[in-house]
């Protein structure tokens, strides 16, 4: 018995156990799967006439981008952070502004049959077209490349913000809608009250589906348009060599695409008011 | 009899050509003020489609509905609807969704501050005031009901319209429920128009009893006039003649004179 309770550990040992144990379990998986695909990466580009470089001398390569994201030697001789930064500019206010027409769009698709018969064809067509297909158009529209990317972010990201802003729309069960008519709300009370927070989990679909187009699409417009900006790094890596550059970038690429897509899924949560699950 | 609510030769059809169906024939009702009054038929007799046509939710095809001596065509607040799914809105919370109400309601003629002393009274009134702060994905199916009906007579409405309140809660919180709004009923004195196909329900709760025939095109079959006086215990009623009267004569109506079209 008192062998039993010596050996028993103190509840708030157990609990920390338990925690530890939760997130090895969460965190463990993905870290030794890295190390897995780092090592097989690194087994099968080390024989000399290898293309690609292996992971150790990317990052003996990458050293100083690493180390220092911040040297500015002007013109485009920047760290990684300020292409980043040119690029997140860049995607922000595509990105916000699609935001904004799109919403308006969709309600009005998702509301009015008319706006829908005439406007939801077109849209499915347009929707079909890659990003960079817009680019020589707005470059030709606009003759200077930065309205033009931000053009095409905002044609990437529009669609699906669009489309399931107005199937949120469409949506709304009809009991609120008779929770509305009794209670006669006036549009702009119905709009905020009832058609927002109804729509919200669509509207948030829609937005996390357009900040990961945004994303893709930027990488490959700033290739084309130069300047500062990630994409444009990427390119420039590759004409002067330097693979171990652009696989840094990618990295980073993807970092931060993940980021704006939990930011997009945070905005919901905190927006949705509960209604919208991520 | 003083008509408070009046409905007149109320007809709905749906659909046109082939589709068309007809629900709803020559309905006409009197529904004096402060009168409980259910109204009792087979599922998809109309009988919702006519508290729709009250509530303006749905356009009557012919006829008219007058309450207070207005002609009504649109919905309005002063017909407050309880729901069968009680309708409150997910993000909301309790005290918010009745707020909406009242705000919408009294929002030119009460204060900020009266208005919340407004909602916290029909809160009190449903007892619901120790759940306000939480959302209705939280409570249960009785407490959302309870809300929904908080929500409706925060709109002080000349006639309250409950679309099979209970229909969709367990017998015990269904009783319980029955309890308050006969409380309420007999402390407010409103006037209730409503749609149950419970038959110990309508004769518990209500003054009259309207017995609808089956679709298609319904009619009013029978009126039967509760005689019980308030308030009216449950348990108490259960050997009295005229409550045991009053439901036989529901149960006949429904099963003998009414009977499912695909059962005669």
């Amino acid at each position: 018995m008192t062998a039993a309770k010596r050996r028993a550990a103190p509840p708030w040992l157990r609990v920390l156990k338990e925690r530890a144990a939760h997130a090895a379990g969460v965190v463990l998986p993905p870290v030794l799967m890295l190390g897995l695909l780092g090592v097989a990466w690194q087994v099968l580009c080390s024989s000399p006439d290898s293309a690609l470089p292996t992971p150790t001398r990317v990052l003996a390569d990458t050293h100083e981008l690493i180390t220092q994201p911040f040297y500015d030697n002007g013109g485009i001789d920047k760290g990684l952070f300020w292409h980043l930064l040119a690029s997140l500019k860049r995607v922000a206010l595509g990105y916000l502004l699609a935001a904004g027409a799109g919403v308006a769009l969709g309600v009005l698709v998702g509301s009015s049959k008319w706006a829908m018969r005439a406007l939801d064809p077109l849209f499915q067509v347009l929707r079909t077209i890659p990003p960079l297909a817009w680019l020589p158009l707005s470059l030709a529209a606009f003759r200077d490349g930065q309205p033009s990317a931000i053009f095409v972010i905002f044609i990437t990201a529009i669609w699906p913000i669009v489309i399931n802003t107005a199937v949120g729309v469409r949506n709304i069960p009809q009991d609120y809608r008779n929770v509305a008519r009794v209670l006669r709300l006036n549009g702009g009370e119905f709009f905020t009250t009832i058609m927002l927070p109804a729509a919200a989990p669509y509207i948030f679909t829609g937005l996390r589906i357009g900040i990961g187009l945004s994303w893709l699409a930027i990488v490959a417009a700033e290739m084309l348009i130069g300047g500062v900006g990630i994409g444009f790094f990427i390119w420039d890596a590759w004409n002067s060599s330097l693979i171990s550059d652009i696989i840094l970038a990618l990295a980073y690429v993807g970092i931060v695409g993940f980021f704006l897509d939990r930011l997009v899924a945070f905005a919901g949560k905190l927006i949705g008011r509960g209604t919208v699950s991520v | 009899m003083n008509e408070y609510l009046k409905i007149e030769h109320i007809c709905k059809t749906f659909g046109t050509g082939e589709s068309r169906s007809e629900v709803l024939r020559d309905i006409s009702l009197d529904v004096a003020r402060g009168e409980y009054l259910a109204i009792i038929g087979h599922s998809g007799c109309g009988k919702s489609t006519l508290l729709n046509i009250v509530a303006g939710l749905t356009a009557a095809s012919s006829g008219y509905v007058f309450l207070d001596g207005r002609e009504v065509h649109a919905p309005g607040p002063d017909r407050a609807v309880v729901f069968q799914n009680h309708s409150l809105l997910p993000w909301l919370t309790v005290y918010d969704n009745v707020r909406l109400a009242v705000d919408k309601v009294f929002g030119g003629r009460k204060t900020a501050a009266e208005r919340h002393e407004w909602t916290l009274r029909n809160l009190e009134l449903t007892h619901m005031t120790h759940a306000m702060k939480k959302r209705p994905g939280e409570i249960s199916g009785g407490m959302k009901q309870r809300v929904g009906i908080a929500r409706a007579l925060a709109m002080s409405p000349k006639v309250l319209l409950l679309d099979e309140p209970f229909g969709a809660l367990d017998a015990l919180t269904r009783a319980h429920l029955q309890e308050e709004v006969m409380k309420i009923h007999a402390e407010l004195g409103n006037t209730v128009l409503m749609i149950t196909h419970d038959v110990d329900e309508a004769v518990l709760l209500s003054d009259r009893i309207v017995m609808m025939t089956n679709g298609p095109a319904a009619q009013i079959g029978e009126i039967h006039t509760v005689r019980l006086p308030r308030p009216r215990n449950r348990l108490e009623l259960l050997a009295d003649p005229h409550y045991i009267a009053a439901r036989a004569a529901v149960l006949e109506f429904l099963h003998r004179k009414s009977r499912y079209v695909e059962a005669a």
